[in-house]
């Protein structure tokens, strides 16, 4: 496979929340606006492409039995890293994506890139799998936090569009996080199936 | 504390799955059929108990006495990894058919957020270790009483003409969202 295939499949293809419906916890809990879909994606992000390295390094020093707590604690070395970091620099951003930090630790999504991807491959696609993944969930959450942002408070990245008279504020509220995911996974695969 | 206040916040108004989005994975993982839900709801309330006590314990005397609070992410979720690889065993021998039906979503328990979330709901909130195993225990109900509900509702699905791009998936999440509306009627409660 191609490095810029391998790079683009995390976007469309192979995406994680639309497709492989991975991740699906933060997903809807911190979509709320858009902001806080591309925070959360992005930490997310820096978390999958660390881990992604660093597996790949050790992978042939990990027994085969062991290598799930192994792969945990090396993703919740750096979720832990992200944590300390958000809240010394971004203290509001880490308030409103609260509880969803320390849980990017059990994101399937990391995990499964680690031992579906990062166990099997080199370090530069590891690398490449990683970013692409990371960026396609990032795309993901920012899609569905600026739609739920838009219908239920008028708003995209805290810019209004138009009235606050006019929203319909369910969608900010965790109903419209299940609705609005729907309907976007049945757009993607239409898309697909093209 | 009121007791009775803990358990309806956890059970209804704050219900785990459909306000607080944890434990998503086996919600829409494993809702087909009434039956396995059943049985996913025994092991995921069976592991948040302990998970709780266990991590509680840890917390208060080990983590808070050496000041080590920013280990609390790693020594949780390596907790949770070891209490799951137990129930795991302990299920093999016991019950094959059970062990059978929850496949691969048993091991996954390790990466359902619901556990971890509650643990470390637990402690945020200052709860004492009663208060704690209240919590846990009302929790793993939310989280039964939402994933039972949704996976009677996905057997009807089943049998309904749905408009061929909404198959699956979309479905079930719309039908989520709706069972999420319900469930906001109770807000206010307590």
């Amino acid at each position: 496979m191609s490095q810029l295939k391998n790079f683009s499949k995390g976007f469309i293809k192979e995406n994680p929340v639309f497709v492989l419906l991975l991740g699906m916890c933060p997903t809807l809990g911190v979509t709320s606006s858009a902001i806080n879909g591309l925070g959360m994606g992005l930490a997310t992000t820096f978390v999958l492409l660390m881990s992604n390295i660093v597996v790949s390094i050790v992978k042939g020093a990990i027994p085969d039995k062991v290598r799930i707590p192994a792969f945990i604690v090396i993703i919740a070395t750096f979720v832990t890293i992200v944590e300390l970091t958000m809240q010394a620099y971004l203290p509001s951003l880490f308030k409103s994506l609260g509880l969803f930090i320390p849980l990017i630790v059990v994101n399937c999504l990391v995990l499964g890139r680690a031992e579906a991807f990062a166990s099997k491959n080199n370090l530069i696609s590891s690398m490449i799998d990683g970013l692409g993944m990371g960026l396609g969930f990032t795309f993901a959450l920012v899609l569905l936090g600026g739609f739920r942002e838009i219908l239920g408070a008028g708003k995209i990245f805290d810019i209004t569009i138009y009235s606050e008279n006019y929203v319909t504020l369910l969608f900010v509220l965790s109903p419209g996080a299940f609705i609005v995911l729907g309907y976007l996974i049945a757009l993607i695969n239409r898309i697909k199936t093209k | 504390m009121n007791y009775l206040v803990i358990v309806i916040g956890a059970v209804l108004v704050n219900n785990i799955v459909l306000m607080q989005f944890l434990g998503i994975c086996p919600f829409l993982g494993v809702s087909k059929k009434v039956s396995t839900g059943i049985g996913m709801t025994g092991a995921v309330a069976f592991v948040m108990i302990l998970a709780t006590i266990v991590t509680y314990l840890i917390q208060h005397y080990i983590l808070n006495r050496f000041g080590l609070a920013f280990l609390q992410t790693i020594a949780f979720i390596l907790v949770i990894a070891s209490l799951v690889q137990m129930v795991e065993i302990i299920l093999k021998k016991v019950s094959p058919p059970l062990y059978q039906a929850l496949g691969i979503f048993l091991p996954l328990i390790t990466t359902n957020c619901a556990i971890l979330g509650v643990a470390i709901l637990t402690i945020q909130k200052d709860f004492n270790l009663i208060e704690g195993v209240v919590f846990a225990i009302s929790h793993a109900i939310g989280f039964g009483l939402a994933l039972i509900l949704f996976a009677g509702i996905r057997e009807h699905l089943d049998l309904q003409n749905v408009p061929k791009g909404l198959k699956g998936t979309p479905i079930a999440l719309i039908a989520a969202g709706i069972l999420a509306m319900a469930f906001m009627g109770f807000s206010g409660l307590v």
